[in-house]
């Protein structure tokens, strides 16, 4: 008995690190270069029965919420997982500070300047300008508090010139 | 009731996403034409969030759609001011700016608050409204302190939507007042603009009496489902 229940939690601990392994491998629809755990949106996964997996929305409008559960669900079937749910919740509300350091490091190589960290908010550095992905330099511009997407906002590199996306803070 | 105020939060947010959505393709900039269609988006996304709960509250089967796309006008609870036509740009954006100031402070009341369905909701939602109540106010001021055209319709914006926001603060809501008016009045000194005059405020949208122009949004907002009930594609 003993021994059986030490076992299945073994299994379900297996369950959990490769449900994040799987989805660290699936894509955000609309910032293809960073995966879903490097976004912060995988929440947890519930043992269950049955087993859930827990996300939370980035922008409650945000378009791409309906591909991510659809991207998960065929990334969990496709691994014989389909009995695993998957279930959204609110709160604790999705902070950019859940971005990976390792999604920060993609975001930039890609072109769109991460969103400063909770420490250098906290540091008072809220009003810091964005550097800019091409050339790394400090003298940033915002043009749009809007842009492409609702988590983006559009800037401007004012030594390089080049136009880039920057990941609003929240 | 958790459903009167999840429907009350989610046509809100629904009729004001509706009205933003209308200038989709027709801003003056296109940073603009950006900055309204996201923040209707968002709208949208909480009015989804708030809707879906009034439905699962009410426990009749009807879900966010059905809520959004089914109720005739006189079921909308949203206040006055969300569904009044948008007017030219400092119109809109003063309705935003009012709105927004209001709609920020009553999430944050809301999200400590007991509800903790709603209550997730709306500590979700703040964050969105923090940032839309700051774009507001920044235009109120570029347009206040611009050009004497850009100033003229601002004080007109403000004019024309200032009769509705005594709603805001009906019953349960007269709490958030102080704060509300401290706040818009800070932004108005600092946009050159006056706060306008006390006029006798209209209300009625909290118990499904509005307007005339709310028809004529749901008309069309609700076409699709009305003409083909359960369409899919």
């Amino acid at each position: 008995m003993r021994c059986g229940e030490a076992m299945s939690e073994t299994i379900e601990e297996g369950l959990e690190a490769r449900i994040f392994a799987l989805l660290s491998h699936v894509p955000d629809p609309e910032i293809p270069v960073i995966s879903l755990t490097d976004l912060g949106i995988v929440r947890a996964v519930r043992l269950g029965p049955p087993p859930v997996v827990v996300i939370t929305p980035t922008y409650s409008g945000c378009p791409a919420s309906l591909v991510i559960s659809q991207s998960i669900r065929r990334a969990l079937d496709e691994a014989g997982l389909s009995g695993v749910e998957i279930k959204t919740e609110l709160s604790p509300a999705w902070t950019t500070d859940w971005i990976s350091d390792a999604g920060r490091r993609k975001l930039r190589a890609y072109g769109i300047a991460p969103p400063e960290t909770a420490a250098a908010r906290l540091a008072g550095k809220a009003a810091a300008p964005a550097f800019c992905p091409q050339c790394g330099s400090a003298r940033t511009a915002e043009i749009s508090r809007f842009g492409s997407t609702p988590c983006k906002a559009l800037w401007r590199c004012l030594d390089c010139a080049e136009p880039f996306d920057r990941f609003k803070c929240i | 009731m958790r459903y009167d105020l999840a429907v009350q939060l989610g046509d809100d947010a629904l009729i004001l996403g509706h009205r933003l959505s209308e200038w989709c393709g027709h801003a003056p900039t296109l940073e603009i034409d950006l900055a309204l269609a996201n923040i209707g988006l968002d709208l949208l996304g909480q009015a989804q969030f708030f809707l879906a709960l009034a439905g699962g509250s009410e426990g009749q089967g009807r879900d966010a759609d059905t809520l959004a796309y089914r109720r005739t006008e006189d079921e909308f609870r949203n206040c006055l001011l969300v569904e009044q036509p948008n007017g030219d740009f400092a119109r809109t954006i003063a309705r935003q700016f009012l709105f927004s100031a209001w709609q920020e402070l009553q999430f944050r009341a809301l999200a400590a608050g007991s509800d903790k369905a709603i209550a997730e909701i709306a500590e979700k939602a703040v964050k969105e409204v923090t940032y839309h109540a700051s774009f507001a106010a920044d235009w109120v001021i570029r347009l206040g302190d611009g050009t004497a055209e850009s100033h003229k319709r601002m004080a007109e914006g403000l004019d024309w939507c200032w009769r509705f926001t005594d709603e805001l603060f009906s019953g349960a809501g007269a709490a958030l007042r102080p704060e509300w008016d401290a706040r818009v009045n800070a932004v108005l000194a600092e946009a050159g603009l006056h706060t306008p005059k006390p006029v006798r405020g209209i209300t009625g949208g909290r118990e499904g009496r509005h307007s005339e122009h709310l028809g004529h949004s749901l008309a069309e907002m609700q076409y699709l489902q009305r003409a083909f009930p359960d369409a899919v594609w």
